[in-house]
């Protein structure tokens, strides 16, 4: 069984590490656009409010103003929903920020369908092809909470810009304070030789359930948290490959130019095996109950089981 | 610096701009012109800026947001040898510092942060200038724009935001020469009446000759007088300013002279300072 401590939404380890941040480095600003509460950037602005700016409804001066603040020597984090934080200022994430190697990070809440009732708008799918196409940035979709805020941790030190994916839903609780995390290092959270099971985010959890369903049928598949999309860990990829011959990646992002395709370009250059992708195919979501999309979307542990058992047949 | 003297190194960064874009074959003529006194009455008499240490702690910070006029500032820190004028010679060339657009990468002292992309160098500046409010620093911020340029959203929302956190270490300068690409602003996209527009938000807004290098200064002195909200000088222009057949034509935004009308250039601007 899958150990599970509760449930938390991710973005409650992003507004976490930021206090954790705020209160050992003098030099980590905070900006919101109007959405500080729902992002969780809010007891950050409470605690240091003369470290903190709300640039309201306007997000090219939010990045515009990271950046400058990176230039004056400081460690800016930005934080709004991720279609606002990605799309919206794209050019100055990538001219300003990326062409200069700003210390600019980007917190991207409300990913993926789990935004749920709000619906397409706001349902972010498309952030990390987005981000991980541009030189210089780092991308990371953290699987919980306690991971969520370890990567915002680490990214206030890791130099230049860095992009974190995180949500708003409540979910599974898996990881503890112990669980190893390192910026560009996937880890082995479960054992197994017939498959390898590849996710990042929320579909971290879905990988581990889905493993459990398979062992049922006799299948061991290795699940692996990815939750560097980039500098994606080439090593634990290609080791995957040569070991379980074949391989599944999951993701709650579209289908092309995400997390799949980062693992497939790894392979293809250095290890070709079979693969099938678990993702959003080719299509924007709805309204609706958060579970019920990742049903209807085909996000789901089953829906991980199926892909092992097509890709097992092209082994 | 005496303002006969600032007219002097005006007219050798004009002869710079013509040289250096004339070796590059391509480039922007026609704006690095009209922004020469702007920026010679900045560097050589307000700005606080150590040519050999420009990462100083304590310097002003210049954000070009209208990158592709970077020959004028280049030659300006070459001028305050920032860096061998003989560099000025690499312009768009492979390998050079003295990228197309500014480039931060590049390392070039004096480059605080790629720009080129027009419309962001307000909220660059608005950044330093909140970061230097936070450290309670007395450090200034100074960012030259377009007419053009205020055609992007991206400017307004800076300039909403510039006063409202009271950023009155942040003078903006709009080097106002009326043309763009195609054609007069007035016809492409109207921007006027500008200073209208900044005082509305809440700028004391100054409105100058950008060519009148007392105007020029004064009005630098006058940013820094000023307290509780930000400085935006208007600046009228002529591009091309300074090569007659260059001067208001919009064809000169970004073309380069033949060899006759180089040398025709800076005979020009030679003659203008005997």
């Amino acid at each position: 069984m899958v150990e599970v401590f509760g449930k938390k939404a991710t973005k409650f380890g992003f507004g976490e590490g930021l206090v954790e941040l705020g209160k050992e480095n003098s030099k980590i600003f905070v900006l919101g656009a109007d959405t500080s509460s729902s992002v969780a950037i809010n007891t950050f602005r409470d605690m240091f409010p003369d470290r903190f700016l709300n640039v309201g409804i306007a997000e090219t001066n939010l990045l515009g103003m990271a950046a400058g603040l990176a230039v004056a020597g400081f460690i800016p984090f930005v934080a709004t929903y991720g279609v606002f934080a990605a799309g919206r200022p794209w050019e100055q994430i990538r001219t300003t920020i990326c062409y200069s190697n700003l210390n600019v990070k980007i917190g991207g809440s409300h990913s993926g369908l789990m935004v749920g009732p709000d619906g397409a708008t706001h349902q972010a799918l498309e952030e990390i092809a987005i981000m991980r196409c541009l030189p210089r940035m780092k991308v990371i979709a953290p699987c919980d909470v306690v991971e969520t805020k370890k990567a915002v941790i680490a990214s206030a030190y890791a130099n230049g810009p860095v992009y974190i994916r995180y949500g708003r839903e409540n979910t599974p609780i898996f990881t503890n304070d112990s669980s190893p995390f390192e910026i560009g290092k996937a880890n082995i959270l479960r054992e197994g030789n017939d498959v390898a099971i590849m996710a990042c985010g929320t579909m971290v959890y879905e990988a581990l359930m889905a493993a459990e369903l398979l062992e049922k049928k006799g299948i061991k598949a290795r699940v692996v948290n990815v939750h560097t999309i980039k500098p994606i860990d080439e090593k634990a990829i290609i080791s995957a490959a040569k070991e379980c011959g074949a391989i599944v990646t999951a993701e709650e992002h579209q289908i092309y130019g995400g997390f799949g395709s980062a693992v497939a370009e790894v392979l293809v250059k250095n290890y070709p095996v079979p693969v099938e992708m678990v993702a959003v195919n080719d299509t924007f979501g709805e309204s609706g109950d958060p579970m019920d999309l990742m049903t209807k979307y085909g996000l789901r542990d089953v829906n991980i089981v199926k892909a092992v058992q097509n890709v097992l047949k092209r082994k | 610096m005496e303002i006969s003297g600032l007219k002097i190194v005006s007219a050798n960064i004009r002869k710079d701009i013509i040289k250096m874009l004339e070796l590059a074959g391509s480039g922007h003529p026609g704006g690095s012109l009209s922004a020469v006194e702007l920026l010679v009455g900045l560097y050589f008499n307000h700005m606080r800026f150590n040519p050999k240490n420009t990462k100083d702690l304590n310097r002003d910070y210049f954000v070009l947001s209208k990158g592709h006029v970077c020959p004028v500032l280049y030659a300006v820190l070459a001028q305050l040898e920032c860096f061998s004028s003989d560099e000025l010679c690499t312009l768009r060339k492979a390998g050079s510092r003295l990228q197309g657009h500014p480039a931060k990468d590049k390392e070039l002292p004096g480059i605080e942060v790629s720009t080129g992309s027009l419309g962001y160098g307000l909220s660059i500046g608005a950044g330093i200038a909140a970061g230097m409010k936070q450290a309670k620093k007395d450090n200034k911020v100074y960012v030259l724009m377009g007419d053009g340029e205020q055609q992007e959203g991206s400017i307004w929302e800076a300039a909403m935001a510039v006063p409202q956190f009271k950023l009155d270490n942040l003078c903006a300068i709009v080097d106002n020469n009326g043309l763009q690409i195609d054609g007069a602003t007035k016809d492409v996209m109207n921007v006027e009446p500008l200073a209208d527009k900044y005082r509305s938000f809440g700028w004391n807004v100054l409105e100058i000759d950008g060519h009148n290098l007392f105007e020029v200064d004064k009005a630098y002195s006058q940013f820094k007088e000023t307290k509780g909200k930000p400085t935006a000088i208007i600046a009228k222009t002529v591009k091309g300013k300074g090569v007659s057949y260059m001067e208001n034509l919009a064809e000169w935004h970004g073309k380069i002279p033949s060899k006759e009308l180089v040398q025709e250039a800076l005979e020009e601007i030679d003659a203008s300072i005997k």
